[in-house]
């Protein structure tokens, strides 16, 4: 008897339902074909609702779906209809996202940086099985810096420091 | 931060779609990643080149296996470098290629080396990676490292060593169990995740100790459990607990569910709605236990949250299915939600108002679906009418405002999956509800004027042609089946040209009328039409004498003797020769379905599908079975059959149920055997009864099964002689006896020696129930006036000390046998009294009526008044005999 809160599958697609990261943790969708049926399936039914402000939740062909809308990204975590949906809804993943995103979470930035949105799933579940569900835990530790912890300082890259410093004029603008 | 694989432009704004995978295409890739056995590595281009892999992977795209394991091997080169980022891509991917087991251990080496690195990242990753891919020896060789992992200080690195458990729990159980010390101590952690995957994996670990777990449930429910998450968890456990001890026997008090109660008041709604779940799932749940549970559903039910009023409303829905009483309270509330924007909250809204509403508010909430049911899909349509048809049953009265409603719907636009399950439900109102069915046969009429599916069209017109001569008058419906045969395609055409002489056959006075439209038939476009056109109206013109008329009605309305299935395989196992097909020789023995195709039949639907074409086991099959056999021919009209009684239990070596069969003078068992093991044929199987526990009973007669193969079921029935219109009841005891023979497998041949050997089976009880048919009637106090007043019988029992008023309810129909009107079964979960409306036929077709006051004083005793109408007078008497006995 599988006991543990089980997620089936995490999706993120575009507005237009397009597949931008998926990843399946039960074999009920064996081929691509298949997944790629499921996420129409899921799109279409969810694509004229508002689940802007709120996680929505929805039932299809036996599974219970939560997702989440932020700008034209889709976010769906699909459980089986035994799930406790509230689980399923703490592991939406936009906010782990958007804080990766720097706030800016849409479907340009996603793909630009879709080495953290893996990295993000990757750690979120570990073959269905919740791995971590706190947002900014989960980012700290997508989030990597890539230098090496023992070279110096000064050898960031450039794109470092230019992220570093886009950050610092956003905050200076915004304030 | 990683970096954009394609140089931005300048204008982000341009409305061109952007995307750094634009036109990547696999081969230039794989080109791509042979920088990977660059000597000097590149992280940040390494990267990008994995993000690339991962990206297309993703897409679904899929490698060859020379491919894999290429880019397999140029990545493990990438452990040279010293870069996090890249790190973490290279684990990555190792996880997505899954490499096979004589590939893993060119990294097992840079692997194991990270486990015992002194960054946390490393460790926590390299474990789960390295858990992914090896095999059972390589574990015993890292074991030591993954124990140390699990009690390790940093958090992560512990709940990656404890998730890996769980994983690993699956391939190698017996070396994941060797670390439940640590495991241990894992639950003891401060940190929320660690508590909650050691306890998952320590559960699993010790899921077979029924003990083992009842105590680790036992000392946590005290103790303090950190997170949300493994709070749930438990909450999961105990549920499992209870059951298990509820299984063994343990009565009183129950145990752990002031735990689950005090749940209820956790500051986590995850916690609270697992608590409120658990115990609404608890077995045979008292009202008094669920009253807290549903009082916090109830609260979520008007959360801003859509999840929230989502997973009250679920809740709440499975509740009405088995205490609907309980659900009544939340009804205000749920009625502001059939609004709700989210539609699958709306539908489950309504689908448990229509389960738990009364009979009062039935119009108002018809009036409420009504302006809702325009804006949802065809699947929740499905699911109302599902709903509305179980709701015309439960309140027959009120089939008017139903009946209005589905005719309504039917003539709205809709696919062919909605309008089957209206017609469906209209089909079934009509036959469980005399009163409806000339309304809505005309409904179905005006149906057909504009029906766009064949199959429903014919459907409709086969089930006029039973139904339809049997009404006050025939005559009205003869103009919409004509037209059919003017204004549709072939098939329609020739069902319509059934249907006519239906009419024609039953009613006398149609007769005429109708061979002058079928003689316009016989001009037909279409071979099938006037084939069949021809053949009625030579059926219809025949001289009338009784033996031509006997055979056209059995040709007409006769059914098939053999049930289809059977049927199917005879003609097809039929050779094209001189000899031609004898349809006596199709096989009559019903096969009695496997169990799991039973239960997905339970929940078809009822309709025009269902019983008058295939009755393999209801009351007509039973019939056509018995008195195809000639021993019990002779035992003139089946009265009653019972539902199958389990004579063993579930998997053992042979199943066996009986089907009590209720005559005037006898009564048959029907024993439907299976052989569940496929090495045995068994031979001349027979049942063996001892009725010295059953006095009035004697032994006629009794039909062995020949020969019983693996997984074929079959019958073997035993009749009894006994006094004519007596409800005779007693025990009887049963014993299997047979031949066994070994089968090969492999050939599936049998040995030619067989041994003898018998089974035990479980005692049968004919009961006064047996004798009673459940008969529903529309109106119980029409019914109940109508019969004489002065043979009503009266008199007064004490039912003793009971749980709850609805329970002695059920114990009283139980006994009785008898049909519940009204749903006057269901109690307030309040109530201190109650009256419940029976009604039923008793043997020699004699109607009853009861109507039973219940009361119940503070202690739980509880008193019933029993008033008995019958048309026969020694019949209400036996009624309060029974009840006196029981």
């Amino acid at each position: 008897m599988e006991l543990p809160p089980k997620v089936k599958n995490i999706l993120l697609l575009d507005s237009e339902g397009k597949r931008i990261a998926a990843k399946y943790y039960s074999g009920d969708w064996p081929t691509n074909t298949a997944k790629e049926a499921f996420e129409k399936a899921v799109f279409s039914k969810t694509q004229k609702t508002n689940a802007r402000t709120e996680v929505e939740v929805t039932a299809l062909e036996n599974n219970i779906i939560v997702y989440k809308f932020v700008q034209d990204l889709h976010f769906f975590v699909t459980g089986g209809e035994e799930e406790n949906e509230l689980v399923l809804a703490s592991l939406l993943l936009f906010d782990a996202v958007n804080l990766l995103l720097r706030g800016n979470a849409d479907k340009r930035e996603a793909l630009d940086n879709l080495d953290l949105i893996f990295l993000c799933f990757d750690e979120i579940i570990d073959g269905g099985i919740v791995l971590e569900t706190d947002a900014n835990v989960i980012a700290e530790k997508a989030g990597i810096n890539s230098i090496d912890p023992n070279a110096p300082l000064s050898e960031q890259t450039i794109s470092q420091a230019l992220a570093t410093a886009r950050e610092h004029l956003t905050r200076s603008l915004m304030k | 931060m990683a970096q954009p694989f394609v140089k931005k432009d300048d204008d982000h704004d341009d409305e061109m779609e952007y995307s750094p995978f634009m036109g990547i295409e696999k081969g230039a890739v794989l080109q791509e990643a042979r920088v990977f056995n660059d000597a000097q590595v590149d992280p940040r281009r390494c990267s990008q080149v994995i993000t690339k892999l991962l990206y297309l992977l993703n897409q679904g795209e899929s490698f060859t296996k020379v491919e894999a394991t290429e880019v397999f091997f140029s990545v493990t080169k990438l452990f040279q470098s010293k870069d996090t980022g890249l790190r973490r891509m290279v684990y990555l991917i190792i996880k997505e290629l899954s490499p096979s087991s004589d590939e893993v251990i060119i990294v097992t080496s840079s692997l194991m080396k990270d486990m015992n690195s002194k960054i946390d990242m490393y460790r926590a990753n390299a474990i789960r990676v390295l858990c992914r891919i090896i095999d059972g020896t390589l574990l015993t060789q890292i074991e030591r490292y993954l124990k140390q992992a699990i009690v390790d200080k940093n958090p992560v690195v512990s709940s990656a060593a404890l998730v890996s458990g769980l994983h690993l729990l699956r391939t190698n159980p017996e070396i994941v169990k060797r670390w439940s010390n640590e495991v241990q101590e894992g639950v003891q952690s401060r940190s929320a995740l660690v508590q909650f995957h050691a306890l998952a994996l320590l559960h699993q670990i010790r899921q077979n100790d029924r003990l083992a777990v009842s105590k680790l449930v036992g000392s946590l429910t005290r103790g303090s459990v950190r997170s949300p998450l493994a709070q749930c968890l438990l909450i999961r456990y105990t549920s499992q607990v209870i059951r298990d001890m509820s299984n063994h026997g343990q009565s009183g008090e129950r145990p752990f569910y002031e735990f689950l109660e005090s749940c209820l008041r956790h500051k986590a709604e995850m916690v609270i709605l697992e608590a409120a779940r658990a115990i609404t799932e608890l077995d045979g749940v008292t009202s008094r236990e669920l009253t807290p549970a549903i009082t916090v559903l109830q609260l979520f039910l008007s959360s801003p949250k859509p999840v929230l009023r989502f997973a009250a409303v679920r809740t709440l829905n499975k509740v009405s299915m088995t205490h609907p009483m309980a659900v009544t309270n939340c009804n205000i509330d749920m009625e502001s939600l059939i609004s709700d924007q989210n539609r699958s909250i709306a539908t489950l809204a309504i689908t448990t108002l229509l389960k738990t509403g009364n009979e009062s508010s039935v119009e108002r909430l018809m009036k409420q679906i009504t302006n809702f049911m325009s804006d949802i899909a065809d699947e929740f349509k499905i699911v109302v009418v599902d709903a509305i048809r179980s709701l015309c049953v439960k309140f027959p009265l009120k089939y008017r405002s139903l009946m209005t409603f589905l005719s309504n719907i039917l003539r709205e636009e809709g696919g062919f999956e909605y309008k089957r399950a209206i017609v469906d439900s209209i089909v079934t109102i009509i036959r469980d509800i005399p009163d409806a069915k000339e309304g809505g046969l005309l409904h179905l009429c005006e149906f057909i004027e504009d029906c766009e599916f064949t199959y429903l069209s014919t459907q409709i017109l086969h089930f006029l042609g039973i139904e339809g001569p049997k009404t006050s008058d025939p005559s009205k419906y003869i103009r919409y089946i004509y037209n059919r045969v003017h204004l549709e395609n072939a098939t329609v055409r020739a069902a319509a040209v059934s249907t006519l002489a239906k009419f024609g056959f039953m009613v006398e006075s149609l007769k005429p009328r109708i061979t002058v439209l079928l003689k316009r038939c016989i001009y037909d476009s279409d071979d099938e039409v006037r084939d069949r056109a021809t053949l009625f109206l030579s059926v219809l013109g025949g001289d009338g004498t009784l033996d031509a008329d006997k055979d056209s009605k059995e040709f007409l309305f006769g059914s098939l003797e053999a049930p289809l299935g059977n049927m199917e395989t005879s003609l097809k196992n039929y050779d094209p020769s001189e000899e031609a097909f004898d349809i006596n020789s199709v096989p009559k023995e019903v096969k009695s379905q496997p169990l799991a195709e039973k239960k997905a039949q339970g929940k078809k639907p009822t309709g025009l599908g269902a019983p008058p074409a295939a009755p393999a086991s209801g009351f007509e099959g039973y019939e056509r079975l018995l008195s195809s056999i000639p021993e019990f021919a002779a035992f003139g009209k089946l009265f009653k059959s019972s539902s199958p009684v389990e004579l063993t239990e579930a998997e053992t070596e042979y199943a066996v149920n009986v089907v009590k069969h209720i005559f005037d003078n006898h009564v048959v068992f029907q024993y439907n055997c299976t052989n569940t093991i496929p090495e045995q044929l068994l031979e001349r199987v027979n049942v063996i009864v001892d009725a010295s526990e059953a006095e009035e009973f004697s032994e006629v007669a009794s039909k062995a099964l020949n020969s019983l193969p693996y997984d074929s079921p079959g019958q073997a029935f035993v009749a009894f002689e006994k006094p004519a219109g007596v409800p005779a009841v007693g025990k009887f005891s049963n014993t299997l006896t047979f031949v066994v023979k070994e089968v090969d497998p492999s050939t599936g041949e049998a040995e030619d020696d067989g041994v003898e050997d018998e089974y035990q089976l479980e005692d049968l009880e004919v009961v006064s129930a047996d004798y009673m048919v459940k008969v529903s009637v529309s109106n119980f106090r029409n019914a109940w006036e109508s019969m004489n007043e002065e043979d009503e019988h009266v008199d007064e029992y004490g039912l003793g000390q009971r749980e709850s008023l609805g329970e002695a309810i059920k114990a009283v129909i139980d006994l009785l046998g008898m049909q519940p009107c009204e749903g006057t079964e269901t109690v307030p979960s309040n109530a201190r009294s109650h009256t419940c409306l029976l009604s039923g036929v008793y043997i020699g077709n004699v109607k009853v009526l009861v109507r039973a006051q219940f009361g119940m004083d503070s202690s739980k005793e509880i008193a019933m008044k029993l008033a008995v109408r019958a048309e026969d007078v020694s019949v209400a008497e036996a009624i309060h005999e029974i009840v006196a006995n029981g």
